[in-house]
């Protein structure tokens, strides 16, 4: 029912998600388990959100959506956004057991953040898919 | 589904308390939160609808400090009990590593507890879990309302009705007043600690 990474699988990620997300000016990014496990984060440095919670109701929310995406007949919504006045939170499903969740100021244009999301979802993805989650 | 970052030192445990509507699972978590005030970094997540019911879950992060050189950092869950809330209870359950079973000892609710028992038996199943297998404490919630003469399920009306198969440890309780709420919370932290530690070896 455990799992794990290794050490060189979470030095990959984490150099993706700060290669990718962090340096384009991405406020703050972490990557999490359908249960709200974090498996890694990375930010500016200058925020401090509480991840474990924000892990939590990510996984929660994403749970929900996913339900409402059965109902009307979809698989899934592979991602979703959510606009604030300053922050925003783009969610997007790797596949089929973990979420990334990169949250950006308006600095950033979505259209250029959802190229790098994608970028950097391909290569969490040939890490991931080494690993047997139970 | 606990994760283990051998990168931060971390094992993250995910506990869910499960059990019929206005069961005390809710109350046991600000009991906690409370008592470990100046342990506890962050707040207590809760999700609820205006009649103070909980509508999604509550979420409590709990540090416990090191075990074999690693950080166990336990977040603690509630599920919502009502009947009509199955499919958010089921997405809760989701990777849960532990259980508290919290059944409410008033006579009235003895249906109840059973039908909720059975009902986390079938939303186990369909993570491919057994009821017998995961680490599970039950406890018997509000006892303290003996003194103003409600009327209890006898102790071992309880255990025959929830514990025959199981087996498991069980505890009598009060979330509202603190009793056996540590204790409750303590033993199913152990239980599942060594259960994971088991499967890694």
């Amino acid at each position: 029912m455990s799992y794990t990474l290794g050490q060189k699988q979470l030095d990959t990620i984490e150099g993706v998600l700060q290669q990718d997300l962090i340096d384009i000016g991405v406020r703050c990014v972490f990557l999490i388990d359908m249960a709200g496990n974090i498996i890694a984060n990375r930010d500016n440095g200058k925020i401090k959100h509480d991840v474990y919670s924000l892990a939590a109701l990510a996984a929660g929310n994403f749970g929900a959506v996913s339900a409402m995406a059965k109902i009307i007949g979809e698989g899934e919504f592979s991602l979703l956004f959510h606009k604030g006045k300053k922050e925003n939170i783009h969610f997007n499903k790797i596949i089929s057991d973990f979420l990334l969740i990169t949250i950006f100021s308006n600095d950033i244009s979505l259209g250029f953040l959802r190229l790098k999301v994608n970028e950097a979802v391909e290569k969490i993805k040939q890490v991931l898919e080494t690993i047997n989650v139970p | 589904m606990a994760f283990i970052n051998p990168k931060k030192k971390e094992v993250q445990v995910k506990i869910v308390y499960y059990g019929p509507g206005r069961g005390g699972k809710t109350t046991n978590l600000e009991y906690i939160y409370k008592k470990f005030r100046e342990r506890i970094k962050t707040e207590m997540v809760t999700i609820k609808t205006h009649g103070d019911r909980t509508l999604f879950f509550d979420f409590l992060p709990f540090d416990i400090g090191k075990v074999n050189g690693y950080d166990i950092k336990i977040q603690l869950y509630t599920v919502p009990g009502q009947v009509k809330y199955n499919a958010t209870r089921r997405l809760v359950l989701r990777g849960a590593d532990g259980i508290v079973f919290v059944a409410d000892a008033m006579a009235v609710r003895r249906e109840k507890n059973i039908l909720s028992l059975k009902n986390l038996q079938e939303n186990l199943a369909n993570y491919k879990k057994s009821i017998f297998k995961i680490p599970i404490v039950l406890q018997y919630n509000k006892i303290d309302l003996a003194e103003q003469g409600i009327p209890l399920l006898p102790i071992n009306t309880l255990e025959e009705d929830l514990n025959d198969k199981l087996k498991t440890p069980s505890f009598k309780a009060s979330a509202l007043v603190g009793t056996n709420v540590v204790a409750t919370m303590k033993k199913i932290i152990s239980m599942t600690i060594s259960s994971i530690i088991k499967e890694l070896r």
